[in-house]
């Protein structure tokens, strides 16, 4: 075995990190890896540090990699350990503490230190900068007891740190030494809607302000500005900007100018073995302050360390959004233009909104959005691109939603972007990657878009354009998913809520269920029915079925028709009928005067028009065992005629009918359940419409799933291909099981699969051959209870005169009395 | 049988079923000549009787679920009460209702 190169990373920020999941992304077991961090928190995210100041996030929430996770990749983490010195001759670093690790590869990732302007008096208390967790917190104290408060700086830093602060409700002055807010990322126009915008808010500031000393003895009081004006306050808060911090790599002898010089690979030009990434990196020149360029770094870091070959860094098109609330400001590339640029312009000053786009060329070259930032990812990608624009001048500007809005003009948004536009620009990622997540990996929520893709996972400025992509992609499935809504009315607790506690705590009856749950009255024709499909799932030997919580067609077992009167549709497995069993639908037809006799669109027989009355005597005299046409049951197994006659047929499939229809006779789904059998890929039988399809192959069948021939078509997936019926047996009852216990009531298998994923239900009924074992044997216990036929029980009810009364409402009570006024 | 004779609307108290032959949160069907009343056992032990067709599309009424003292229809779920007959918002109509009463444990309509 070969050892494993160690390498070392100083620094455990967002830039540095990234790099090393790249890495491990690449290749897991290359290096022992160690990482030095000298704050106490493992891997945060720096740019949700303005939401915990202003309340809306804990520390917890922002952190990106618990220690746990360092543990689970065999990463060692030092935190709060810095590291004091490099020995490039030893390869090896030293902390503070007398910590020695060698290293075969380093790579310096320390971030950037928050500029302290040098002026006479910074050295006093009560001055803070906006950097790190310990900031945010010391900022958070300082609140409670102090109420005026100076920031120095009127960029993106500065603004989010003034926004938390009156948050926590204190007196915030804003000092600028510029004419414009955020002047590298705004013109003046939007500079001075931003302020107006943040006026509102309650804002103050103090603009072309050089603020020359701190005042105050030991404690800032006041701040001193060149013109001789003063300030008042208790509090100073410096966010004029960063410097990378190159300290340790400059007394190292690496070179550095801003910051530590690196190639295209992003390694040192000093030493090959020692790589630098983030904002204590200076690639052409340039040193980088926002996260997506750092990232971009990691990924080109990771490329060259793990010896994948040559891929080259050359630098970023950046663009940023402030994340202030009620404030939407994007700006990208060369927002100011030359005075004799070309530039289009939209300008609504008391709607708020103001549009501009730099041209170069008929190109983007740059852009600044006020307002209405929707636009924003897609000019982006429009300048990276470099799209020549110019049959588009007249309408660019008033967005995608101008070329044919359909009344969801977000949604509309969303779906005519370019698949490889960048949706989340802080990690790179673009709006395909996101619809695989959600169309490949079931994602349904904005949560598990971010889990599955990290987007909007950093500054979570993207967020509505996730929804919205999620909307575009889930259509009508979208709201239902992501905002789990209560059963019905009837009560507050979803469907996923009931479940547990039917299962937890042993529910066996509707009322029970009910009443230990508080619902609100006696429950309705929605979760009435939910709660009697659920206690018989959880507990097939205990439960017990409520008539009077099912559906009237499941009540009666016959399907109601518009006229009031009742279908029958005997089971006739596979399809395949007998000749006695003919006859006798004929001569019952013909007794009842039963107008209608039809082949159903799923190859059974059904007898229409017969009266509440007669039910019961038209299933005593068909002698034939109910087909479950009316109940959110296993419906029937379509069938192609296969092998035995077909000269196509690979299968059997008749028979693989019958038997899946016997097996799975009188079983009950949290909504109707259809199932088909083709004997050949020509697939006569629909089968990839079905809730489950088996198409036989040469040597086995294929097993599809989820499909659906309804309202909305759905082509199934295959689940798996396998060799023989009883396979097929096997894995449709570990399938249609799983089914049963986490399908909603209501919900077909078509967006159940898409709701829990295709991969999911594989791995949990095909691949764990442990859980298929246990979900085949919980279907077959459900099975063993499933005895009577409903149309026998029923006839035996009516043979038992005066005893047994409940089912008697087939018949109706006849009185001898005229209605008076009827 | 005059005595039991309602002088102002001509109706009477006819004798319909005992009550165990309607199941609790059940209904059945009763029919008077040409016309066909649903009556109910509600939860609670209470006699109701309407019309046994929904003004909507005439769903029997007969075959709906019981959910304290309205009736949902089986055809396309409109809610009616059972003490008033009207049918519940955000749909509207009405049903006619039937006096109930249980004597000696038997059920009486009054019509």
């Amino acid at each position: 075995m070969v050892a494993k190169k160690k390498l070392v990373m100083i620094g455990n920020g967002m830039a540095g990190m990234r790099a090393i999941e790249e890495i491990l992304d690449a290749n897991p077991d290359m290096f022992d890896i160690t990482v030095f961090g000298a704050e106490q928190y493992p891997n945060y995210n720096r740019i949700l540090l303005s939401p915990v100041l202003a309340g809306d996030m804990a520390v917890e929430d922002i952190i990106l990699n618990e220690e746990q996770w360092y543990a689970d990749n065999g990463i060692t983490l030092h935190m709060g350990k810095r590291i004091k010195k490099i020995q490039r001759g030893y390869k090896k670093v030293i902390a503070e503490d007398g910590t020695e690790v060698s290293y075969d590869n380093l790579i310096i990732a320390t971030g950037s230190n928050p500029f302290i302007i040098p002026i006479p008096g910074v050295d006093k208390e009560g001055i803070i900068s906006f950097r790190d967790i310990d900031d945010c917190n010391a900022m958070i104290e300082a609140a409670k007891q102090y109420k005026k408060v100076a920031v120095i700086g009127g960029g993106l830093l500065g603004l989010e740190a003034a926004k938390g602060l009156i948050n926590l409700g204190m007196d915030v002055t804003v000092i600028h030494d510029q004419s414009t807010l955020m002047n590298m990322q705004l013109d003046q126009t939007a500079g001075d809607m931003l302020r107006s915008s943040l006026e509102e808010q309650g804002m103050k500031f103090s603009l072309s302000t050089l603020t020359t000393a701190v005042l105050g003895k030991e404690r800032v009081t006041g701040l001193l500005f060149a013109d001789g004006t003063s300030l008042e306050c208790d509090l100073l808060v410096m966010a004029v900007g960063i410097r990378p911090n190159k300290a340790l790599a400059e007394e190292s002898g690496l070179y550095c100018n801003r910051g530590i010089i690196v190639n295209d690979h992003m390694q040192t030009i000093t030493d090959a073995s020692v790589y630098a990434a983030g904002e204590c990196a200076e690639h052409r020149g340039v040193t980088y302050g926002l996260v997506a360029p750092l990232f971009e770094q990691a990924k080109i870091l990771a490329w060259q360390i793990t010896g994948q070959g040559l891929k080259s860094y050359g630098g970023s098109a950046v663009s940023t959004k402030l994340k202030v609330s009620g404030v939407d400001v994007f700006s990208a590339g060369d927002f100011q233009g030359s005075p004799e640029a070309d530039v289009i312009e939209y300008l609504d000053r008391s709607g708020g909104i103001y549009k501009k786009l730099v041209l170069e060329d008929n190109k983007i070259v740059g852009s600044v959005l006020f307002g209405d930032t929707a636009d924003g990812p897609n000019f982006f990608h429009m300048l990276q691109e470099g799209r020549d624009i110019s049959g588009q001048r007249s309408s660019l500007l008033f967005g995608n939603s101008v070329l044919g809005d359909s009344g969801h003009s977000g949604i509309d948004q969303a779906s005519r972007m370019a698949p490889d536009t960048i949706v989340c620009g802080c990690n790179g990622v673009t709006k395909q990657t996101i619809t695989d997540a959600i169309v490949k990996e079931g994602c349904t929520t904005r949560k598990e878009v971010t889990a599955c893709t990290k987007a909007s996972g950093s500054c979570g400025g993207c967020g509505g354009l996730v929804e919205q992509i999620l909307a575009s992609v889930l259509g009508t499935a979208f709201d239902a998913s992501i905002q789990e809504e209560p059963i019905c009315g009837c009560t507050d607790l979803t469907h996923e809520q009931v479940k547990d506690a039917i299962k937890g705590k042993h529910l066996t009856m509707v009322r029970e269920t009910m009443n230990v749950l508080a619902w609100k009255g006696e429950g309705c024709h929605v979760c009435r029915p939910a709660i009697n499909y659920y206690i018989g799932m959880y507990w097939p030997l205990d439960a017990e079925d409520d008539r009077y919580s099912r559906v009237v067609n499941e009540k009666m077992h016959a399907n109601i028709q518009k006229d009031g009167t009742y279908s029958v549709i005997p089971r006739i497995h596979g399809g395949e009928a007998k000749a006695d069993d003919l006859i006798r639908l004929g001569e019952v037809a013909k007794k009842y005067d039963i107008q209608t006799i039809k082949i159903t669109g799923a190859q059974r027989i059904g007898l229409y028009g017969v009266k509440k009355e007669d039910l019961v005597s038209v299933w005593r005299d068909l002698d034939m065992p109910s087909g479950f046409a009316y109940g959110k049951a296993l419906r029937t197994v379509k069938t192609c005629v296969g092998s035995e006659w077909c000269r196509f047929g690979t299968q059997n499939s008749t028979a693989m009918g019958i038997r899946l229809e016997k097996t799975f006779d009188r079983s009950w789904y949290p909504a109707k359940t259809k199932l088909a059998a083709s004997g050949c890929p020509r697939n006569c039988a629909e089968a990839t419409i079905k809730d489950l399809g088996v198409v036989g192959v040469e040597g086995g069948w294929e097993i599809y799933v989820g499909g659906n021939g309804g309202v909305k078509v759905r082509a199934g997936d295959l689940l798996c291909m396998v060799e023989t019926d009883d396979e097929v047996v096997e894995i449709t009852k570990a399938y249609l099981q799983h089914y049963r216990e986490t399908g909603k009531h209501n919900e077909r298998t078509a967006p159940w699969l898409e709701r829990i994923g295709l991969e999911k239900v594989k791995q949990v009924v095909v691949e764990d051959a442990g859980n298929r074992k246990a979900l085949v044997e919980r279907m077959d216990l459900y099975l063993s209870t499933l005895t009577t036929d409903p149309w026998q029980d029923r006839l035996q009810d009516e043979k038992q005169p005066g005893e047994m009364v409940e089912f008697k409402e087939y018949t109706a009570i006849e009185i001898p009395v005229q209605v008076v006024n009827a | 049988m005059s005595s039991d004779m309602n002088p102002e609307t001509g109706t009477k108290w006819h004798p319909v079923c005992q009550v165990e032959e309607i199941p609790q949160f059940g209904g059945r069907t009763v029919r008077a000549g040409q016309t066909e009343i649903a009556i109910f056992r509600l939860g609670d032990g209470r006699i109701r009787a309407v019309d046994n067709r929904c003004p909507h599309k005439q769903g029997p009424l007969a075959e709906g679920i019981v959910s304290g003292d309205t009736i949902i229809c089986p055809m396309h779920a409109r809610k009616i009460s059972l003490e008033s007959g009207e049918v519940l918002p955000p749909d509207s109509g009405c049903v006619k209702t039937y006096p109930a009463k249980v004597e000696g444990g038997q059920i009486l309509l009054q019509l």
